[in-house]
């Protein structure tokens, strides 16, 4: 009688074909959903609502008030600080006049204290030119190194377009 | 004249560094994917700004809120204009008080179009004020490298 052993060639042999086929499936999918997004931050705005039971004891260290200007198009016409000081459409002005006025200590502002900035802004005026206005009092960048100088941001009451 | 022959076995390739690296491309991608669909719209375009950085932690209870550049706000599957997000935030703040949290907990994200009017992310501000939320946070995207 023949003794059928174990040795024949297909039979300790797992068949990898329909493994790959789902591996190279997964492949597929995952590299036809992947989108390469650019990184994404914040801007943190604590903004609670001013009513008259609000406790109005804390006082900013340096209150800036920030007018930002639009023309017709939404774009940004110009800078004023404290009603004062206008540096047209130039951020990179405001920046520096930021950095003049506000000495960061070692450990900078924090969200409790220091400098605290109201934005009183156009209502037409467009979003990127806000973003850019928070960026420029925010901080800069030195390197790869954030420098901040303003970590408290409000909104003035916005500005209802007449009519 | 003896003919060579071919044996069937010459004719397989070792697969095994082939399946090590598409192992490794899948776990790649699995890893960098990204389901989430509240975080992305496609009508919004955000300003770009240099100080763009992720932030340390996931923001406690963030509701995100998409405001295209005609002032429309999109919240998950829901859609409303400035004037009729008082109802969308009253859900929000319904299930943060079902978790014992209060609308000053929770954390709106603020993802606006670059062309948005800038009255109109003030008057949204407004109305989730009104509804007690303080915490409020505005997206940007980092700034391309030219």
């Amino acid at each position: 009688m023949r003794i059928k052993t174990k040795s024949d060639d297909n039979a300790g042999q797992l068949s990898l074909t329909s493994m790959i086929d789902v591996v190279f499936l997964l492949l597929i999918f995952f590299v036809m959903t992947f989108k390469i997004a650019a990184q994404e931050g914040d801007f943190s705005v604590k903004m609670p609502l001013q009513g008259e039971s609000s406790p109005s004891t804390e006082v900013p260290d340096l209150p800036i008030k920030l007018r930002l200007k639009a023309d017709a198009a939404g774009n940004i016409a110009d800078i004023l600080v404290n009603d004062s000081q206008s540096f047209g459409s130039d951020f990179a002005k405001l920046r520096a006049f930021i950095v003049q006025m506000t000495p960061g200590g070692v450990e900078g502002p924090s969200d409790e204290k220091g400098p605290e900035v109201e934005l009183d802004l156009d209502y037409g005026l467009k979003y990127e030119f806000v973003v850019a206005a928070i960026t420029s009092v925010t901080g800069y960048k030195q390197g790869e190194d954030i420098i901040r100088l303003v970590e408290r941001i409000k909104f003035a009451p916005p500005r209802k377009p007449a009519g | 004249m003896a003919r060579r022959k071919f044996s069937t076995k010459a004719a397989e390739g070792d697969m095994t560094p082939m399946i090590d690296m598409v192992f490794q491309l899948i776990a790649f991608f699995m890893v960098l994917i990204n389901f989430s669909q509240d975080d992305q719209n496609a009508k919004i375009t955000l300003p770009t700004s240099e100080l763009a950085k992720p932030s340390e932690g996931p923001a406690e209870f963030p509701i995100v809120m998409h405001l295209d550049k005609d002032g429309t706000i999109y919240m998950g599957a829901n859609i409303a204009s400035v004037d009729s997000i008082r109802p969308l935030l009253s859900t929000e703040v319904a299930v943060l008080q079902s978790q014992s949290k209060s609308a000053a907990d929770g954390n709106i994200i603020i993802r606006a179009h670059k062309d948005a009017p800038g009255g109109k992310i003030q008057d949204l501000i407004n109305k989730c004020q009104e509804m007690g939320f303080e915490k409020f946070a505005l997206r940007v995207k980092e700034e391309e490298v030219k």
